[in-house]
């Protein structure tokens, strides 16, 4: 069997069959969803941390939803109401949550590498649910498992990723994935956000700011959510966007008759994403939120799960 | 730890007698095969469960059920073993509720598995019944569970190892009595 890594930090660092590992053993979590009684004891007595020191709700109550549904109790810490605001360091917060004695943690900050800073100091498995702008290892996960769902497989696919690539930490991670299984990956966007450094991620990274040249033969178009944050820094108008790089269903046309769209969510439709679009035939959105639980779950389960790492092994098989 | 082989119990012609007697069993104390359905358990369950549906085709002419149960996330050692065991799935497509079910497993021991499995299957719904049909019962239970069909008791030691060897898992038919020597 597989070494279990004790953290989930980045999908950079993990290898083709660690990936596969953890794609395979979501499968029995997504016919899971399926049950009519949706809760497990297999967690019973675990408790997992979620601290959330950037806003967010779906990451969030997909997280605490994996839990709980795994039997795992949630102790939750949000940003809004965080001590952070009353001017407490980062590793004095993750270490008052530690001496509550939570069996893992799942996190998400606005900064570059929190997660890993706090890895290296708690005796916890660490959950990366998202770090600034580099990495959101479940959604390229919960990504992947789409597309091998309704592909049937992962390997050598056209991918397309539209929007503010520069910014995206699940562009980055999903880059980091899909090159893995030999992905022609096409970056799109406005210049200012798909800078030359972005072809350093990966091979097979090629940049173009045409959406038309990017769409060409493509089996999977991913779109990213306009962060409206930063649509004025600087200068580009709301209907610049819309012209240039919105998915339409025209656009859509350019791609392979049978490409996949998918988003990571929130959708803003109207802006990145054309209403006809995301509720058409080839939009994976709905799915890839169920597929978030399933890969939740499985990551919980192998990473939460278990005896702790210095409990005594009892002799029992 | 070494393990050597101390006598067959079951040749490959004495498992598939075995299987057709269980079978017809079944079939026998069932008044009726209407909503009888067999979940086999991973792993050694699976192929039995699906020769015990071939065999009551065969005879009865009627074509039961079968799902498949993996009994992984209902296991009551998952907080005191290390690395976590892999799940696999679980793969029953028709409706538990008021099905007379037959749980297939091969050697019945402690009787753990069997309350995981019915853990498993309460999550799916409400069956009429539930009961126990496996090829060995080697004694020695932990919990109050006992088999309604049994293909063949035998008395083993604690340190004894009963291996069901099926052609679909490992290539080779028997049930072997082995035993751990230090």
């Amino acid at each position: 069997m597989l070494q279990r890594p004790p953290h989930l930090l980045g999908i950079e660092t993990l290898s083709r069959e660690q990936i596969v590992f953890i794609l395979d053993q979501s499968k029995p979590f997504q016919e899971f969803q399926r049950h009519p009684l949706k809760k497990l004891a297999t967690l019973r007595g675990k408790t997992v941390a979620i601290a959330f020191f950037e806003a967010s709700t779906r990451t969030r109550i997909s997280f605490t939803t994996a839990a709980s549904r795994l039997g795992a109790d949630t102790m939750s810490l949000q940003a809004e109401s965080s001590s952070l605001k009353k001017g407490e360091s980062l590793i004095d917060t993750v270490r008052t949550l530690e001496a509550m004695r939570p069996d893992g943690i799942v996190m998400r900050h606005s900064s570059s590498g929190a997660p890993e800073f706090v890895a290296q100091r708690l005796e916890i498995p660490v959950i990366n649910a998202g770090d600034g702008t580099h990495e959101h290892p479940t959604q390229a996960l919960l990504d992947a498992l789409t597309i091998r769902d309704r592909k049937g497989k992962l390997e050598d696919w056209n991918v397309t990723i539209l929007g503010d690539i520069l910014h995206s930490r699940v562009a980055r991670s999903n880059i980091h994935l899909l090159s893995k299984f030999g992905a022609r990956i096409t970056l799109c966007g406005p210049p200012m956000w798909v800078p030359r450094e972005l072809e350093n991620l990966a091979p097979n990274i090629r940049r173009t700011p045409h959406i038309k040249e990017a769409l060409d033969g493509a089996d999977v178009v991913m779109v990213l959510r306009v962060q409206t944050e930063r649509i004025h820094e600087p200068a580009l108008a709301a209907d610049e966007y819309i012209a240039g790089y919105q998915l339409t269903p025209e656009r859509l046309r350019l791609a392979r008759p049978d490409a996949l769209v998918l988003h990571p969510g929130p959708m803003i439709r109207g802006l990145e994403i054309d209403s006809a679009v995301a509720d058409g035939p080839q939009s994976c959105v709905l799915e890839q939120v169920t597929n978030g639980l399933a890969v939740r779950m499985a990551l919980l389960y192998h990473l939460v799960g278990g005896a702790p790492a210095d409990a005594p092994h009892p002799a029992k098989e | 730890m070494r393990v050597v082989e101390k006598r067959q119990l079951l040749s490959a012609e004495e498992i598939g007698r075995t299987i057709s007697r269980l079978a017809h069993e079944i079939v026998e104390k069932s008044s009726g095969t209407a909503n009888l359905a067999l979940i086999g358990v991973r792993r050694r369950g699976v192929p039995l469960s699906e020769r015990l549906a071939k065999v009551i085709h065969g005879f009865a002419n009627v074509k039961v059920p079968v799902g498949t149960l993996d009994i992984t996330l209902y296991r009551d050692d998952l907080s005191t073993i290390g690395a976590q065991p892999v799940v696999q799935s679980t793969e029953i497509d028709f409706p538990v509720d008021n099905q007379d079910l037959v749980i297939v497993d091969d050697v019945l021991y402690t009787g753990r598995t069997i309350r995981a499995a019915m853990n498993g299957l309460f999550d799916l719904g409400r069956p009429k019944r539930i009961r126990l049909c496996v090829l060995i019962d080697r004694g020695h239970r932990e919990l109050p569970v006992e088999a309604t069909f049994i293909g063949r008791s035998v008395q083993t030691s604690d340190s004894e190892i009963v291996e069901v060897r099926l052609q679909e898992t490992d290539g080779e038919e028997r049930v072997m009595l082995v035993d751990r020597v230090d």
